[in-house]
């Protein structure tokens, strides 16, 4: 046995900079106080812009950990994203925090730990690995959730969401444990191997239908999708910005990473339930936020809905497959990021307000953010030419590819039910009279808005390009 | 031939000219000026510059001319460009009526100016873009992105029901295509490219095509609109600005029957034979009971739009009789309905500017008082019914001889129609301009500005001039036409062939 020797550790050079950056971090806040927040929360972005640089710039792909971690093209380009989205989620606290006097150090570090969570479970090729991880991210996020400690529905949002996790959580573990014991090896690696040998047995069907009902719990993909809404609209906005993006990849990532990886010579065993999970979420995303009124809440079902599609491109179960994945989980980030921006604009006498009512006539007071805002949306809808249609073309393309043509009939179906809530915003920004101003666009969100706006509407140029990184990345498990 | 890309070139003009209009801030009259002959001369120049398209086009080529290819998504899905003797004029239509949209929307609309000419510009690039996209994902990228523009400028600068119309027309569109991307994608992964020109020459296996069929049909007739999808068009025709039914009748339209031409036919012929019977069987309900429908309308525009359904019965009727005689038909009745309609919801708008109301009732002995307006909107009229001198005359002629080639019983049903048509847009125009004025507020009415007499007279001179002497436009399509007809043709033997084999 090797135990003795250090594992490598240059493939985990980012998360080691997490860690000890976290730490760090934490230090200055307990021994300055609350008075140190603006401080942490600028070396926090350094720090995760620090773990990105080092992704890209100085860390070699490799198997480190006896092959519980792997850094591959794939998880590279989920990192880059789960980075971008919690950097740009601490960004955009910034402001919140000045205003709401919501000066808790902690909220950065806790960031930071989560993000250092979804790393590891980008990464995980082991169903340990993968548990630590998820549990890191996810115990992070229970205490961000219920951070403003004085507030009844942050805490109720931070509460439901812890009780349903650890729930979510078990099942997951009793899944891994299913499959250890039918397969004999925790590795995902070893796994695939056994799988391909034989027969799937029943156990192991158990076992994989346990795992993806946890982690569909964490992408919030129907039917485990109950907390979204409560935990959206109850948890402080810069907190649901951040929950809706950058853990949304991670645990997507990790999902497509034991499905392709681990279990991929099942595919005929999960295909189906995966396709149950997409069908449900993209229907219920698409008529549940028909009614709502609060944005975060619309926003919470737009997400389910996403998730949906996304897994569209899982179900097919193929290289172009996890290359729409990728793909619509990217745009789907930097498309939420920028739809927050807005949300956390939405102030007015010092009030935050969430009603989407009090959108309209933007397109009057704020002409070029009420633009991109509804820019965002039609993205959203997935019209052409902007990004969001390039993210469900991708995945519909392998849909239909695997000729799941019943799944990509009432997908795209749904999305045209979907398209009718985006465009009653768009209505409300340009049919509608102004229904008073908002303060001032921080400068941090005016950023945010700026490079979404930008992506969103530019992608089209860059579709070739960034289509074939995702396509080298989904190279890795077939 | 040019050696530069006149087709991207001619595309994106529009474009440009909405950035240069981002430059341009305030609301006085100046800026206001500014912003006006800005999209007007981009209009123009776009016009201009497409008229060489025309010039260089070789009408003996059968195939796609001033093509331009570049690479965009991967290898299989490229950015390419081209022309043939089907859609070229397509293109030209829509830069020719972009100016007449422009000046028509001079005083008209009031509010957010230059934004209404963005969104009017942008449009432009989305449409003509349709016409020359030789990509199936690039021509559903231009084919879709059109619903962004057009739902905001039904939506901000229409009537008083202008929500229910914008979301309604969003919605039923996006309904339709979103099938016509799964079939896309189809395509893609059985043919391996979306490149249209090679999937002419592609033949899908004869079950797919019945599905591929479907999906197109689902869009295109929702675009055309078909009767019983067609319910959307009355609604945003009613509610959107005059320029914007200018081009919803003279172009969006359009791009159901072009794609028909484009893909249901030559890329499935099989289905296409098949499911003549069907779409003749709607052509027919279409001209008859949309024409009906007219007959009870109290708008005007609506009655107008109504009419248009019935007049697109003729082009969907003409291009599934698959023979020379009504597929030529079938585009011409396209282009001259594209000049008709628009110059028919042209003199609308004149009346609306003055009176603000678009109910017949409310008019009457107009003629009195505007005379020269009387000619136009009489002469429209005519060429509405299809009155043999104006150009409807010839695109209805030759549907309704080749659907008496195809199947004569249609062809009997569908010329009820013509009789049909002559009863509403007569009567209508007996309702709003003969007889005695005598509601007082119609008397101050002052006859024809120059500016409405420049947009207006051209469309007249172009829909005497093709109704006496179409053969300009049939030089440019028949040898395109006559490859489409010769293709399906062997397609269908083929097939045939091998039904026999098989037996």
């Amino acid at each position: 046995m090797e135990l003795a020797t250090l594992p490598v550790l240059s493939p985990f050079l980012p998360e080691l900079i997490l860690a000890v950056g976290s730490l760090v971090l934490l230090m200055i806040g307990v021994f300055q106080g609350e008075r140190s927040t603006g401080l942490v929360t600028t070396l926090s972005i350094f720090v995760v812009l620090l773990a990105g640089l080092a992704l890209l710039f100085m860390t070699p792909d490799g198997v480190t950990f006896s092959g519980a971690f792997v850094l591959d093209p794939f998880a590279r380009f989920m990192k880059v994203l789960a980075l971008a989205g919690s950097g740009f989620a601490i960004l955009m606290s910034t402001d919140f925090a000045r205003r709401e006097n919501f000066d808790r150090f902690e909220y950065p570090v806790l960031i930071v730990i989560a993000t250092l969570g979804m790393m590891i479970m980008i990464s995980a090729s082991d169903l340990i690995s993968l548990y630590l991880g998820l549990e890191l991210q996810s115990l992070a996020l229970y205490v961000v959730a219920a951070i403003n400690r004085d507030s009844v529905r942050s805490t109720e949002a931070g509460l439901k969401y812890f009780v349903l996790g650890a729930l979510s959580s078990g099942m997951l573990l009793y899944g891994a444990s299913l499959v250890y014991g039918f397969t004999g090896h925790t590795q995902f690696g070893e796994i695939a191997r056994v799988l391909s040998s034989g027969d799937v047995s029943v156990g192991v069907v158990f076992g994989i239908v346990f795992v993806i009902a946890g982690i569909a719990f964490k992408v919030s993909a129907v039917p485990f999708h109950m907390w979204t809404p409560d935990v959206y609209e109850g948890a402080p906005t810069p907190v649901t910005a951040f929950f809706a993006a950058a853990p949304k990849a991670a645990a997507m990532a990790m999902l497509v990473r034991a499905m392709a990886g681990a279990f991929g010579p099942a595919v005929s065993e999960w295909q189906q339930v995966i396709s149950f999970v997409a069908i449900a979420s993209m229907l219920l995303g698409a008529f549940a936020a028909i009614g709502q009124r609060n944005i975060k809440r619309l926003m919470a079902y737009s997400s389910i809905g996403h998730m949906g599609y996304a897994l569209v491109g899982l179900a097919a179960g193929s290289q172009a497959g996890v290359q729409g994945v990728i793909l619509y989980m990217a745009i789907y980030v930097v498309m939420t990021l920028g739809v927050f921006a807005v949300i956390l604009f939405m102030r007015r006498q010092g009030q935050m307000v969430e009603e989407i009512g009090d959108l309209a006539g933007l397109s009057r007071t704020h002409p070029l953010i009420a633009f991109i805002f509804a820019m965002l949306m039609f993205s959203l809808a997935g019209i052409p030419p902007l990004a969001g249609f390039f993210a469900k073309f991708y995945v519909f393309l392998a849909a239909i590819e695997a000729q799941l043509y019943m799944l990509s009939v009432i997908g795209v179906l749904s999305s045209v039910v979907g398209a009718y809530y985006y465009l009653r915003i768009v209505k409300l920004m340009y049919f509608d009279e102004p229904a008073g101003n908002f303060e001032p666009m921080a400068m941090s969100l005016r950023v945010v808005l700026g490079l979404s706006g930008a992506f969103v509407l530019l992608f089209i140029f860059f579709a070739g390009p960034i289509g074939s990184a995702a396509s080298v990345a989904a190279k890795t498990f077939f | 031939m040019t050696s530069w890309p006149i087709l991207s070139t001619v595309t994106f003009l529009p474009a440009v000219g909405a950035l240069l209009l981002l430059t341009i801030r305030g609301d006085d009259a100046a800026s206001r000026r500014n912003i006006y002959w800005i999209a007007l001369w981009t209009t123009i120049v776009t016009f201009l510059v497409s008229l060489l398209i025309w010039k260089d086009f070789d009408n003996s080529n059968a195939g796609f001319q001033f093509v331009e290819q570049a690479g965009w998504l991967g290898d299989k899905i490229g950015y390419s460009m081209g022309v043939d003797g089907i859609s070229m004029l397509f293109v030209i239509l829509t830069t020719f009526l972009m100016p007449a949209c422009i000046i028509a929307s001079k005083f008209s609309v009031q509010k957010r100016f230059r934004e209404y000419m963005i969104a009017f510009l942008l449009l432009e690039t989305l449409m003509i873009g349709v016409f020359c996209a030789t990509d199936l994902v690039l021509f559903y990228v231009f084919f879709e992105a059109g619903l962004i523009p057009m739902f905001l400028i039904i939506g901000i600068w229409g009537g008083p029901r202008r929500v229910y119309a914008a979301f309604k027309f969003f919605l039923y569109t996006l309904l339709g295509s979103v099938l016509m991307l799964l079939a896309i994608m189809a395509m893609y992964w059985q043919a391996g490219t979306t490149d249209i020109p090679t999937l002419l020459n592609h033949s899908f296996p004869a079950s797919m095509q019945t599905w591929l069929w479907i999906a197109f049909f689902a869009s295109f007739a929702v675009k055309m609109p078909m009767w019983p999808v067609h319910t959307w068009l009355p609604d945003a025709h009613v509610e959107a600005p005059t320029a914007g039914s200018v081009i919803l009748a003279g172009v969006l339209l359009k791009m159901g029957g072009y794609g028909f031409l484009r893909f249901s036919l030559p890329m499935f012929p099989l289905a296409s034979a098949d499911f003549a019977p069907f779409i003749y069987t709607l052509s027919i309900v279409a001209i008859i009971y949309t024409s009906l429908v007219a007959l009870m309308q109290e708008d005007m525009k609506k009655l107008i739009a109504y009419s248009s359904v019935a007049h697109m019965g003729y082009v969907t009727m003409g291009i599934f009789t698959m023979n020379p005689q009504g597929v030529e038909g079938a585009i011409f009745q396209m282009l001259s309905h594209g000049i008709v309609s628009g110059a028919l919801f042209l003199c609308v708008g004149v009346v609306y500017d003055r009176m603000h109301t678009r109910e017949i009732s409310a008019y009457g002995g107009l003629v009195n008082r505007m005379p020269f307006y009387g000619v136009v909107f009489l002469l429209f009229t005519m060429a509405n019914v299809g009155l043999p001198g104006t150009s409807a005359f010839v695109g209805e002629f030759l549907t309704l001889l080749g659907a008496f080639r195809a199947n004569t019983w249609v062809s009997f049903f569908a010329a009820t129609g013509v009789i049909l048509s002559a009863a509403y847009a007569l009567w209508l125009y007996r309702r709003v301009m003969l007889g005695p004025l005598v509601k007082p507020e119609l008397k101050s009415m002052f006859d024809l500005s120059r500016r409405e007499a420049t947009i207006l007279v051209p469309l007249l001179v172009l829909t005497i001039f093709f109704g006496v002497y179409p053969k300009p436009v049939f030089n440019v399509t028949s040898a395109s036409v006559d490859n489409l007809i010769t293709n399906y043709q062997a397609a269908l033997s083929a097939a045939g062939k091998l039904a026999v084999a098989v037996k």
